[in-house]
Formats: structure tokens, C-alpha cells, sequence
């Protein structure tokens, strides 16, 4: 049976896909990957339609061991890795794919930015869509394994029993640039707010409290205060994730994929679409600031991330070995080792690695 | 008032249509809900109907806001704030029972009407589901009268069991999961509000108008086995139109 079982489920492990758009109305939230960009390169790595649900992986992931031959699994995100039969895994870089064979283990140690990546399987997960995705909800205890997180003993069985074929795949991990700016578009309702707190907005920094979930991130900074105490309420209306609303008490909270569809405090401000995936992967404790532009500029930013997003996609190439030094290299994921396979060949001698290919680890 | 179209980011906007809490309001949302979905303008990939207001949700790699909000601004002078001629309507049984109403006798309290008072005016209103929120399929329902208008909770519960009747304000609800809540329980609805197996997965809808009927707390607990069981649909508690 092509499964892999969960050894260890890691810290808070879920199923996700692009989530529950179409069932807003029923008051159902949103759902699925926190940077579903992400999610996509990693389907991509195994040859999966992008829609494909994936796990979402959160600071520290699980064990996972395959129960068959064939098992192509990838892991995206700034993610150290192992991979390989129990007692003997290596390091392997995130960013490509990996083949696994009965009973290696595929162990996803520590997010090593932020806290989130994405583990993808080829052929996808073989779990039943409710309400029009695989997405894990776990407050409403819906989607993915029974609606809740990954827990050991638990088996994930593939949709396809076809063990991988043809060479793992790999691509440049994106450069992301943590201490630019998050753009915002300022409102729904902005004009609830001091002139002082439209200012701290833009010109103070903010940071990640550590009452964080996929629901909503705290921010801790300067007060945002309301210019009355009755405009620290709003007659409730829709929301949406990347929206900054702050209660009375002037804390704001960012909400994030699976917050409720309708909400009754005040929003100062809307984390536009392109940079939301990076504010909602930062650790408690890191630094944000916020810069203001306007829905045009927001849109073509949108427009921007998908052409990036397609054209990586659409730059996947194979890998002719197991390992993929450069990469590794590139992730500063090791330094200073030996390949135990290929012992002659040493760090700094990187080229010579390249152009005489050894056997590779797992091929 | 004039209609306010509210910047929410580059994959949402809020088009608010009235100031208050009111069904002519809510018709004039529904109406506007109604003729957007008619129009089917390109890059809309779905609507949010609440008090006053309607959310609308675009792609924005298929279609600019300002594109949409201009096809918007061409169907507002046709929206009506007349309700519905036959909106859907419920007879949903409900237990006042002392157990299932641990707010009942604060509620009397506060409102200086006795507990029975409290059910009789409860039991009396017909209500307005406003919107579907807070939880998947969780409905907000107006109008109580004056009378019965209370504060939420100073300290709200950790735990509200799910079927849970509650109000706060003008508004009423059931809680269809037991969740953390801070409404004051005057009652418990045994029929399941939310279904994932049910394509439209919320029992109710934004503007369907629903009763309570007063049962036993026995009798509650029979209709919920009964639901369960599938000896009992839980569309038979919605009641025939009979023009």
C-alpha cells in the first residue's frame, strides 16, 4: 500500500489545500495554507496538480515513514531535513523532491525561519473533500485526518498506488526579503481612528505576539486608539484574512486563514494579498512594519507574485543525482561536511562535485 | 444614507447600504446580493450578507476593483428594500427547560420580567436571520423587542454547548457547536444547524424567518435522538407556504 505512516506528527501538522471560498455564505471560514504559494511549488516538486492538498508544517514537523517503494515527497520552505532508512537519515534540502523507499523516514527537524513550510506527496493524500476541499478546520473539527492535526500512529494514504517514476525534481529556493515593509491597504475602517494611531501604523514597529494560530496573529506595538469609545465598535460584517482589527483595548490582531467569516471590531487596515504569506509565516517575536498603498498598487503586487509563482513553477528542473550540493550550499544547510558516499570529495571543491556526479543517496 | 464602498485589500470590499440594524436594511443587502449574482460580473468569486452591508469577493488576477465597483454602481438604484414575499420559514423546537437555560432567571432579573415572561416574549417573536457567522452556520436573528434586551455576559463562558439558545441585544442565536461564547442561554434547539454532508451545509439562510416552539426538555432530547437516528429530516421543521 503506497502510505506513509506518522511516526511523530510534529507540532501542529495539518492537511491543507487552497481552502472553503464558496462556502462564505454558510459562514464557513476560509481555510487552507497560511502561503499557498508555497503549497503550489511544493505539488510542483512531485508532478501534482497545484490544488493538491499538501501538509502545512509549523516550527517543528513530523516523522513520517513510508510503507512502499516509491514515495515521492518534497518539502518547501527554509526547513531542515532528513531523509533516509531509520538510524541512518541525512540532511537533505528543502526545495526538491525525494524519493523514498520502504521504510526511510522523512523527518522535517525545525523551520528554521519563520515557522512555517509545506510537505507535498506525490499523487496527493487519499481523504474525502468536505464542503469542496481537503483543508484541516480544526475548531469545527472538519476536513483533512478526522478535522484535526496530524497524530502519531496515523497512516496518510496515497490517492495514487503508482510508485514515482523519472528523477526527483528540484528549483532555487525564492530569496525572500524579511525586513521589507508589509503593505497594507488602509481601511474598512480607518476613519475609526486618531490621526496618532493612522501614524503609529506606518512609522512604529510591530511584533508578533506569541498568541499566534491560523486563526489569527496578536501584534504587540503601540496602542491604535479609537477616536470614541463607540468607534470601538462596527455593526458586524464580512472579513477577510490579512485584515487588521483592533479592539478596544488598541492591540491589534491580524486575522489569518481560518478566521471567522464575520467580525464587529473596528478594521484600521487590509495586509495586501502579495505579502500576506510573508507576515503569516513570521515566528513570535518578529518585527513588522506596515507601509500603506493604495488597491491599485495592491493589485498589480498580486499580479506580480503569480507571474514569480508561475515562472518558477515553470523553471522545475530534474535532478541528475541524489543530492544537489549546490543546493544545499545555496540553503546554507550544511558546511564543512564529507559526503560519506563520495569521501574524496571535499567542501570548497563544490564544482568538482557537479561535474562527476557520484551515486547519490537515494537513487 | 448614501452607500459607502469600504476598501478591505485587493481581494475584498464592503459595500454598506444602510447605518443601523434593521430589516429594511437587510432586504436592500439581500436585493443587492440578488442582482450582483444576476449580473455576473467577471472576477466576483463570492458575496458575504450581514447586518447592513454585503461583502464582495474578487480575484484580482482576473478583474480590478474599480472595474467592479463600477458594474456595482450600475444595479444600485434598482435594489428594493421590500422583504421577501415568502422567505423560508422554520418552527424550531426548543427546550426552556431550567437545565438547558442556566441565563434564564439573570435574564428576568435584568429585565424585570419573570423567567416565564422572558420564553413567553422569546417564544413570541418571529425572527429575521440577519447572516450566518462567528461559527459555520451559527445565525444572528433580530428583532427582540426593547423589553428584552440584555448585555452579553461579564464573563464569557468557556464552554457553551452546542444547540445552545442565546441573546444579546436585539439579536438571538443558536450556537450550532459548543464553542467559547459570552450570550446569555435561555434555551437549547435540539435540530443540528450544520451539516457537511448537505450541499448547502447551514439548515438556515441570511433571510429566513425563524420560530421557537416551546417542548419539554424530554421531549428535546427524543426529536435530537429521533434526528439522529434518521427517523426525523431536519427540513421537517421547516414549515409549509400555504398562499
Amino acid at each position: 500500500m503506497m502510505a506513509l505512516n506518522v511516526i511523530q506528527p510534529g507540532l501542529m501538522t495539518t492537511v491543507q489545500d487552497f481552502g472553503r471560498a464558496g462556502m462564505r455564505r454558510y459562514g464557513v471560514p476560509l481555510c487552507g495554507a497560511l502561503d499557498s504559494g508555497w503549497l503550489r511549488l511544493a505539488n510542483a516538486l512531485v508532478g501534482n496538480a497545484e490544488e493538491t492538498a499538501g501538509l502545512e508544517i509549523h516550527l517543528t514537523g513530523p516523522i513520517l515513514e513510508a510503507e512502499a517503494d516509491g514515495i515521492r515527497v518534497a518539502v518547501v520552505g527554509p526547513a531542515l531535513v532528513l531523509a533516509g532508512p531509520q538510524g541512518e537519515q541525512q540532511p537533505v534540502a528543502a526545495w526538491r523532491s525525494i524519493t523514498l523507499k520502504r521504510g526511510d523516514r522523512i523527518q522535517v527537524k525545525s523551520v528554521t525561519e519563520g515557522t512555517v513550510a509545506y510537505l507535498a506527496v506525490a499523487g496527493g493524500f487519499d481523504l474525502p473533500e468536505v464542503l469542496g476541499s481537503r483543508s484541516t478546520y480544526v475548531r469545527a473539527r472538519m476536513g483533512g485526518l478526522d478535522g484535526r492535526p496530524l497524530a502519531a500512529g496515523d497512516r496518510l494514504v496515497m490517492a495514487s498506488s503508482a510508485p514515482a517514476s523519472g528523477l526527483d525534481l528540484t528549483m532555487s529556493a525564492p530569496s525572500v526579503d524579511v525586513d521589507a515593509p508589509i503593505r497594507v491597504v488602509l481601511g474598512p475602517q480607518a476613519d475609526h481612528f486618531t490621526d496618532d494611531a493612522l501614524r503609529a501604523l506606518e512609522k512604529e514597529t510591530f511584533h508578533v505576539g506569541n498568541e499566534t494560530d491560523r486563526m489569527g496573529m496578536r501584534l504587540s506595538g503601540p496602542v491604535l486608539r479609537h477616536q470614541s469609545k463607540d468607534r470601538a465598535e462596527i455593526i458586524s460584517e464580512g472579513v477577510v484574512p490579512g485584515v487588521i482589527q483592533v479592539p478596544g483595548n488598541g492591540q491589534p490582531i491580524l486575522l489569518l486563514a481560518d478566521s471567522q467569516t464575520v467580525g464587529g471590531y473596528p478594521k484600521i487596515a487590509t495586509v495586501i494579498s502579495a505579502d500576506l504569506a510573508r507576515v503569516a509565516r513570521s515566528a513570535p517575536g518578529a518585527e513588522i512594519r506596515f507601509r500603506a498603498v493604495t488597491v491599485e498598487v495592491a493589485e498589480d503586487a498580486a499580479r506580480e507574485v503569480e507571474r514569480d509563482l508561475r515562472s518558477r513553477i515553470a523553471a522545475v528542473r530534474p535532478l541528475a543525482q541524489g543530492y544537489d550540493v549546490a543546493l544545499l550550499y545555496q540553503g546554507n544547510l550544511i558546511g564543512g561536511v564529507v559526503d560519506c558516499k563520495n569521501p574524496d570529495n571535499f567542501p570548497g571543491h563544490l564544482e568538482t562535485h557537479l561535474e562527476e556526479p557520484s551515486g547519490g543517496m537515494r537513487r | 444614507m448614501n452607500v459607502r464602498f469600504l476598501d478591505m485589500g485587493d481581494r475584498a470590499f464592503t459595500i454598506e447600504l444602510d447605518s443601523a440594524i434593521n430589516p429594511r436594511a437587510k432586504a436592500r443587502v439581500a436585493s443587492l446580493d440578488a442582482a450582483l449574482s444576476a449580473a455576473g460580473l467577471d472576477g466576483i468569486t463570492g458575496t458575504t450578507q450581514a447586518f447592513r452591508s454585503l461583502t464582495v469577493h474578487y480575484d484580482p488576477l482576473r478583474a480590478r476593483r474599480a472595474d467592479i465597483q463600477a458594474g456595482i454602481e450600475g444595479l444600485l438604484d434598482d435594489i428594493d428594500a421590500t422583504p421577501e414575499a415568502t422567505p423560508t420559514r422554520w418552527a424550531l423546537p426548543i427546550s426552556y427547560d431550567e437545565a438547558d437555560a442556566p441565563d434564564l432567571d439573570a435574564v428576568a432579573r435584568a429585565t424585570g420580567v419573570s423567567p416565564d415572561q422572558v420564553v413567553e416574549i422569546h417564544a413570541g417573536c418571529e425572527f429575521l436571520v440577519y447572516m450566518l457567522g462567528f461559527l459555520p452556520g451559527f445565525p444572528f436573528m433580530g428583532d427582540l423587542p426593547d423589553r428584552l434586551h440584555v448585555p452579553r455576559r461579564a464573563e464569557p463562558r468557556v464552554r457553551v454547548p452546542s444547540g445552545s439558545v442565546a441573546i444579546t441585544g436585539s439579536l438571538s442565536a443558536i450556537y450550532p457547536w459548543e464553542s467559547p461564547g459570552g450570550w446569555n442561554l435561555i434555551g437549547r434547539c435540539p435540530v443540528p444547524l450544520f451539516d457537511v454532508t448537505r450541499s448547502a451545509p447551514a439548515l438556515l439562510a441570511a433571510n429566513d424567518r425563524v420560530c421557537f416552539q416551546p417542548v419539554t426538555a424530554a421531549e428535546a432530547i427524543r426529536i435530537e435522538k429521533a434526528i439522529r437516528g434518521g427517523e426525523v429530516s431536519p427540513d421537517s421543521f421547516r414549515e409549509v407556504v400555504t398562499a
